[in-house]
């Protein structure tokens, strides 16, 4: 690691430390214009330039540096460029191909690198430095530099995979979770700390912290249920950024070391946001086994049977109603069917129905997410109606349609002891109609029967929503025609 | 070597803050594209694998290099484009709401 004062001894560097302050202040900026829809776009543009302008900047004083000392390490910037191209091709592919609907897997996967990119760094200044080179306050910095990035590399893995639903993934079960976690935790902080002592077997506990935080990644983020996915993810971005930032102390970095904070005291305060709209302690979020320890002798209070319905009658109701409102859920963006909701929705609106979606917090995926994808299949802004302003409106709707959304519309969550307690629910279950579109009898993430489908005023239609929403719409042009 | 450190936990404690006050700002809708969007400036890690690069002398060094540079990359440009492709739409339907709002004028 370079000292300030010989970093800070030429013109060049003093241009580079203002530079990359200049990148930072933009970043800043470019947040800020995220607290509204209409600057949002600009705002992530602008945060882009600053990203260039920094990496310019860092090029620009390799190039020089490199020419100085005659190009000596030729080997490492020609596979340096090989692999920005490359993961620039990649992720440029990656992020135009990705359905709005795969998108929380995507930021988990950018997220996914992004730590092992950190971690790697990290890795890299404490391997090839020479040892007396490593003070105490480098060994610490990148030994946490490369422990965060490994929990978060492995963690987002693990993440995205639970959310593209893949199968063994979401079956996985870690037996004695405690045990491991625990473990794992102060076998890789053991190892950190025998890297600071010992600095001369550097190797060794590098790598061992490494392998014991890859570990740690995977206990923490398995036993972890889908529902709580978002808040992970986000807790995990937090913990990219810390790795960053930590990277950036070690290699005394103004650029990463803001950058890098700004993003972790953003994560955390996004996950600290998100559980808050769940109800449910940040602390219990990150314990796990929301779905599958509690899972169990939750049904107790399920009675009845679901009486089935068909789009004709689903049609009818909806015709003849005055004031209609939409529950979409993941279930819709997993069919693809926001396009069929929208025109149903307009079809009605023009019809003389008050048409209204009903919003929960984290609808889809990830907070915001549902009113991303009905926002790209043209739904008018203002008919999106959060929690709290739609739940007293229930009463008064004649019909509520929910479309593959399960456990946010469980009354079940209003009593204690069950999977999903505590979380705040959009009141379906009070409205006079209840029409839920399911693709089969299947239990939501949480793993709990939905009593709402067992109630008397509840009708349901299997099958998939796009096909689903397809012969209601039918339903529907007939009755007008 | 302590004037180093003390500057930057300085810069670090003072970054939280501001990231905190920042984030604290912005509606729930946005919180996708945010967390997108945050996620991408944590590709700024690019930079300080450029900056290795100028001290990598050992093969090993040069895998870490080429590896670090690929990872960050990817991170740092799906990150934006994925966000802008997202925010896009937030802005494809003001437009037709104001071109009718006009026509209802």
């Amino acid at each position: 690691m370079e000292s300030l004062q010989s970093m800070l001894a030429t013109p060049l560097g003093v241009i580079e430390w203002l530079v990359y302050l200049l990148a930072s202040v933009i970043f800043v900026i470019g947040l800020h214009f995220m607290n509204s829809p209409k600057t949002a776009r600009k705002g992530n543009l602008l945060s882009a330039g600053g990203m260039v302008l920094a990496c310019a900047m860092a090029a620009l004083v390799l190039v020089i540096k490199e020419s100085e000392q005659g190009f000596a390490h030729a080997p490492a910037v020609g596979l340096l460029v090989a692999g920005i191209v490359l993961g620039a091709l990649a992720g440029v592919i990656s992020a135009k191909r990705v359905k709005m609907t795969d998108m929380p897997q995507l930021v988990s996967i950018f997220n996914t690198v992004g730590g092992g990119a950190a971690a790697l760094v990290a890795l890299n200044d404490v391997l090839n430095s020479q040892v007396d080179a490593l003070t105490i306050v480098v060994l610490i910095t990148a030994g946490l530099g490369m422990l965060i990035g490994s929990v978060t590399f492995s963690g987002s893995l693990v993440a995205a995979g639970k959310l593209q639903g893949l199968r063994w993934m979401r079956n996985l079960r870690i037996p004695a979770k405690n045990v491991f976690n625990i473990g794992f935790a102060l076998l890789m902080f053991a190892s950190l700390v025998m890297l600071c002592v010992n600095p001369e077997q550097r190797v060794l506990w590098s790598l061992l912290t490494c392998v014991f935080a890859l570990c740690y990644g995977l206990v923490f983020v398995i036993p972890i249920g889908g529902a709580d996915m978002p808040v992970v993810i986000s807790v995990l971005n937090a913990c990219t950024g810390t790795a960053v930032a930590m990277s950036g102390l070690a290699i005394m970095n103004i650029a990463l070391i803001v950058a890098g904070a700004l993003v972790g005291s953003a994560g955390v305060t996004l996950s600290i946001a998100m559980s808050k709209a769940m109800n449910r302690p940040l602390l219990s979020v990150l314990a796990g086994g929301f779905g599958s320890d509690a899972a169990g002798a939750d049904d107790a209070g399920v009675s009845g049977t679901m009486k089935e319905t068909t789009p004709d009658d689903v049609a009818v109701q909806l015709v003849y109603a005055q004031k209609v409102v939409f529950v979409p859920g993941f279930g819709l963006a997993q069919a693809q069917a926001q396009r069929e909701l929208a025109d149903l929705g307009m079809m009605l609106q023009e019809h003389g129905v008050e048409v209204s979606y009903a919003i929960h917090p984290v609808a889809g995926r990830m907070p915001g997410h549902m009113n991303v994808l009905l926002a790209e299949a043209n739904v008018p802004y203002e008919q999106l109606v959060d929690l709290d302003d739609i739940n007293s409106q229930f009463p008064q709707t004649s019909v509520a349609l929910v479309v593959g959304a399960n456990d946010v519309t469980n009354p079940a969550a209003r009593r204690p002891g069950t999977a999903v307690s505590g979380m705040p629910i959009l009141d379906v279950d009070k409205a006079q109609h209840v029409v839920v579109m399911k693709r089969g009898r299947g239990k939501g993430y949480a793993g709990i029967e939905n009593e709402l489908y067992f109630q008397d005023n509840t009708q349901m239609l299997f099958g998939d929503a796009k096909d689903g929403l397809q012969a209601v719409i039918a339903a529907v042009k007939e009755l007008l025609a | 070597m302590v004037l180093d450190i003390v500057v930057a936990i300085t810069l670090f404690i003072l970054a939280l803050l501001i990231g905190v006050e920042v984030i604290g700002k912005v509606p729930a809708t946005l919180h996708t594209p945010l967390m997108s969007g945050a996620n991408s400036i944590h590709g700024i890690v690019i930079v300080g694998v450029i900056i290795v690069a100028a001290h990598a002398d050992t093969p090993l060094s040069w895998v870490f290099v080429f590896f670090a540079a690929l990872l960050g990359t990817m991170n740092v440009v799906g990150g934006y484009v994925v966000t802008d492709r997202m925010l896009e739409m937030f802005k494809s339907t003001k437009p037709k709401q104001s071109d009718s709002d006009t026509q209802n004028k």
